[in-house]
């Protein structure tokens, strides 16, 4: 299987903050959701896929090349948004169009139009008039129309108002269509990951606390209510992520959750009173506490 | 026209059995009848922006319950089984059947009042289509 995206071991140290030992891979063709809090190191994995930055150690290939040694070659292939990117106010949103397109043989002005047009922008007016969520959109247009292999989007939803963040997934959906094209985005937004992504990570502290397919992720969470008392058990059960006592009733959240799961919880005692699933927003807070307080 | 679904994200369903109910619900009304050409899974995906992966597991299920049928290369189909949808429907009101009759023992109904409720609610209307 080719893959979009591999890292290995990879450690970067930024004054105060670290990533540790980050493993991960995308496969072409896929959609991987990055879901952290401020300074979980989003941002900082995204630079080094980039190739703005050079690991400590450890291995980054982008498009089966080398990062940051094969940036020039692999730059070509990679749409990258996020603050970093600065565009200029003085010139009008057509100036940026033309400019990447001379840069960008795959330019597409017929997506490009369609884009302006379903993003709401005019191309006459001028960056700097532009609100937060326009100049968001616009560097989305102008990523969005070369058609790159691989999208690299820090928190291309953050800050949208919800038109323009239905918008913007929209867009990011036309992508789905092909088939070599990948994308890594990160959001604190776990709504917007939920949908569109086939993989999910999740980034705390520097790690990588947990990775798998959203369908797995969703499968396997649950929550539990059930009637009873809390033994001492419970505590030491290796696939419950927490627990909470509200007599006469027990809140139980799991990362394992199969019939044999409910069974166990049958077999000690409990009454089982709903099982329901879990939003990866809860999942990922459930996930992160459990982290902290191990 | 593109096939398209209309899924939500904030409905207690997950994407994929909302995706495998509204296949039925077409396949079952004829508008997607016999041998007709699925929307491939990264059209649907696309359409109705939702993962590939979900679709993909979406499109399983309903091979596995004999719905559709994929041919390699050339996509998936109906199913030439018209019995497949409704032994799909018939399976979730079996279950919902189970989950109503332990309600109703939770909450300590004689089955002769389950029986009068269950009448009363037959001759509601109908409030889907």
């Amino acid at each position: 299987m080719s893959l979009a995206i591999a890292l290995h071991g990879v450690r970067k140290q930024y004054g105060e903050f670290a990533l540790h030992d980050v493993a991960l891979t995308l496969p072409l063709g896929q959609v991987m959701g990055l879901v952290g809090v401020n300074g979980a190191g989003k941002s900082t994995l995204m630079r080094l896929l980039v190739g703005l930055v050079r690991a400590d150690s450890g291995t980054v290939d982008v498009l089966g090349k080398p990062m940051p040694d094969a940036q020039v070659e692999v730059k070509q292939q990679i749409g990258y948004a996020s603050d970093d990117i600065r565009l200029y106010r003085g010139q009008s949103l057509r100036w940026h169009m033309d400019l990447i397109g001379q840069i960008y043989p795959a330019w597409d002005e017929t997506y490009a139009q369609d884009l302006l047009s379903r993003f709401d922008l005019r191309a006459s007016q001028k960056l700097g008039g532009f609100s937060h969520g326009q100049r968001v959109k616009a560097l989305l247009l102008l990523i969005f129309a070369r058609h790159p292999r691989l999208l690299l989007l820090d928190e291309p939803t953050t800050g949208l108002d919800p038109v323009a963040r239905a918008e913007v997934l929209g867009a990011l959906a036309d992508v789905l269509r092909d088939e070599e094209r990948s994308v890594l985005f990160s959001s604190h937004n776990t709504a917007d990951i939920e949908q569109l992504a086939d993989s999910i990570t999740f980034l705390h502290g520097g790690r990588v606390v947990a990775s798998d397919d959203r369908e797995s992720f969703l499968d396997r969470w649950r929550r539990i209510l059930c009637r009873g008392s809390i033994d001492t058990w419970l505590g030491e059960d290796p696939g419950i992520a927490s627990i909470r006592e509200s007599a006469p009733f027990i809140e139980i959240k799991t990362h394992a959750f199969d019939e044999s799961f409910l069974h166990g919880l049958r077999h000690r005692g409990l009454e089982i009173v709903s099982v329901e699933p879990m939003a990866l927003e809860d999942i990922f807070v459930t996930t992160v506490r459990r982290g902290a307080n191990p | 026209m593109s096939d398209e679904l209309v899924l939500s994200s904030h409905s207690s369903t997950p994407m994929y059995a909302q995706i495998v109910e509204q296949v039925v619900a077409k396949v079952m009304a004829g508008q997607w009848p016999a041998g007709y050409l699925l929307p491939s899974i990264r059209e649907l995906a696309s359409n109705s922006q939702v993962s590939v992966i979900t679709v993909k597991r979406a499109y399983m299920e309903l091979e596995h319950a004999g719905i559709i049928v994929t041919q390699h290369g050339k996509g998936s189909f109906v199913a030439d089984r018209p019995e497949a949808s409704r032994s799909m429907l018939e399976a979730e009101f079996r279950t919902q059947l189970t989950g109503l009759i332990a309600t109703a023992r939770k909450l300590g109904l004689e089955p002769r009042q389950v029986r009068k409720r269950v009448d009363e609610a037959l001759l509601q209307p109908s409030d889907t289509s």
